[in-house]
């Protein structure tokens, strides 16, 4: 119905969080899902959970890795209709106290990976004539985030690299959005910090700082990551798409 | 059936997006209510609905007037059971004037149902959700309350306005289970347009022009719109609120 059933769809970052997450609603909704991730045994444990996926193991970081990651999955399934982007990682620190390699790390994932599986698939979409690729931005791409700062610059790179393709491809067929997530329960919400957040700090977060009051579930996001990818969103193109429980209304 | 039991009203629904968005929201399980300023049309579509086995009833109701509004709301709430979703739709422009050639009463007129008609309508309807213990309202923006139009001030400003009163109401009821989101359509092939492209010297000579100016090269269907307008609606956007969302061919990403 939402035009989905039979699409090969290829899914970054696919083994944990919202990744996970959108690899399963779409393999749900009936597209052949290739799941890919540094982190192999997280796809291993993925591929029990979702039946009738596959997985690929690598960098995104690598453009070698996103050619023929693209090349493979042309391969085996002829072609890419839904690129999916959602590998990401996050530094907690400020700009001030953000070192070299970690700048150079996070930049490399967040914006080149995304940039390497773009180029990739948008060559094999150019030639179909149709594809649609969902990236993961971030309501930190849109308004700033003390501590977080190099996280932030990378997702506002996203959104604009976003914008630009939309409209570089607008008339290929390729249709390019963004979601952003606000808030979301993920493993990333929990990392990279000195102890893991309790529960009660997770519910002092929600309720300072998301309008809803509530954390949001991974597959919250899957879900309009889904309706980006379906023929409900034949009109949209550049499109950055919040899901935050109204974080940026304010 | 993403709307099965529940109760939907949308304003202004006799053609175009409000229409599109009906057909979409019966065929999905809900009960549609229609209200406008004159019934003929609506009660034609709600024929068409009640016809293709669903349920549908038309309301007459002018959106500027407030005793109109909260009389609507009543009564959906006792024909249905409840309000569920409102789609706030009913809209109006005049085209082609910039400031100076807008006059006082076309300026009022716009903001009088692109705005008053909005607020009026969630006025009514919002104590009701609060008492069912939520619901969604998804408002007609346009991507001209995102960005400038040229003689569209007063559209442009009135969708402005609409923009900021949608994300203003989901902060204040976010916590009350009501979401609320705004749809900012570019050009669609509704007869709004199609009378703004007759004053412009015909649907053949100036559609090209529409077309142009979106980076996908055509203009949206109504159901493009409309689909846009049910995902919102619908649980799959239930983290969702306080958005503007461009449905848009990419006019608003340049």
């Amino acid at each position: 119905m939402t035009g989905l059933d039979g699409k090969v769809a290829m899914v970054t970052g696919g083994a944990s969080g919202m990744g996970a997450a959108t690899v399963e609603k779409l393999a749900e909704r009936g597209c052949a899902v290739v799941a890919l991730d540094r982190n192999a045994a997280g796809l291993i444990a993925l591929s029990r959970e979702v039946s009738g996926i596959s997985t690929m193991a690598g960098d995104v970081t690598s453009s070698t890795f996103c050619d023929r990651a693209v090349d493979a999955v042309v391969v085996e399934h002829g072609t890419v209709d839904i690129l999916v982007n959602a590998a990401g990682i996050i530094v907690r620190a400020t700009a001030h106290d953000t070192s070299d390699d970690d700048w150079r790390r996070i930049f490399a994932v967040n914006v080149d990976g995304l940039f390497y599986m773009s180029r990739a698939a948008v060559r094999v979409m150019r030639q179909q004539g149709s594809g649609v690729i969902v990236n993961f931005g971030s309501v930190w791409g849109a308004v700033g985030n003390a501590g977080h700062a190099a996280y932030a610059a990378t997702k506002g790179a996203v959104h604009q690299l976003t914008r630009s393709m939309a409209l570089e491809h607008a008339r290929d067929g390729i249709r390019v959005n963004a979601v952003c997530p606000g808030e979301i329960r993920t493993p990333m919400l929990e990392s990279e910090r000195p102890a893991p957040p309790t529960e009660e700090d997770l519910l002092r977060i929600a309720d300072e700082t998301v309008p809803m009051g509530r954390l949001g579930r991974p597959e919250e996001v899957a879900e309009v990551v889904a309706f980006l990818a379906s023929e409900s969103a034949s009109y949209m193109t550049g499109s950055l798409v919040t899901v935050d429980g109204g974080y940026v209304a304010r | 059936m993403r709307f099965a039991g529940k109760s939907v009203l949308i304003t202004g629904g006799g053609s175009g997006i409000g229409a599109a968005a009906a057909r979409l929201f019966a065929t999905e399980g809900a009960a549609v209510a229609l209200a406008a300023r004159s019934v003929d049309k609506i009660e034609a579509l709600a024929d068409e609905i009640t016809a293709a086995g669903a349920v549908a009833s038309a309301y007459r109701c002018d959106v500027t007037v407030p005793q109109d509004c909260a009389a609507v709301v009543s009564s959906v709430v006792a024909d249905l059971g409840s309000l569920d979703v409102v789609f706030n739709n009913a809209g109006i422009i005049f085209r082609e004037r910039t400031v100076p050639e807008t006059s006082v009463d076309e300026w009022d007129a716009t903001f009088d149902v692109n705005v008053r008609g909005t607020f009026l309508v969630s006025r009514a309807a919002i104590p009701v959700m609060v008492g069912g213990g939520g619901g969604v309202i998804v408002n007609n923006a346009s991507y001209f309350g995102l960005v400038g139009g040229r003689g569209t001030a007063a559209y442009s400003a009135s969708k402005a306005a609409v923009v900021l009163l949608t994300k203003s109401m989901a902060l204040d009821h976010a916590r009350q289970g009501i979401r609320v989101n705004c749809v900012c359509a570019g050009s669609v092939d509704t007869p709004m347009l199609r009378n703004e492209m007759d004053e412009m010297g015909g649907a053949e000579q100036v559609r090209h022009i529409f077309e142009e100016k979106h980076p996908i090269g055509r203009i949206a269907s109504p159901d493009e719109i409309a689909k846009a307008v049910l995902f919102l609606a619908s649980d799959d956007a239930s983290f969702v609120t306080g958005v503007a969302l461009p449905v848009d061919g990419g006019i608003t990403a340049a």
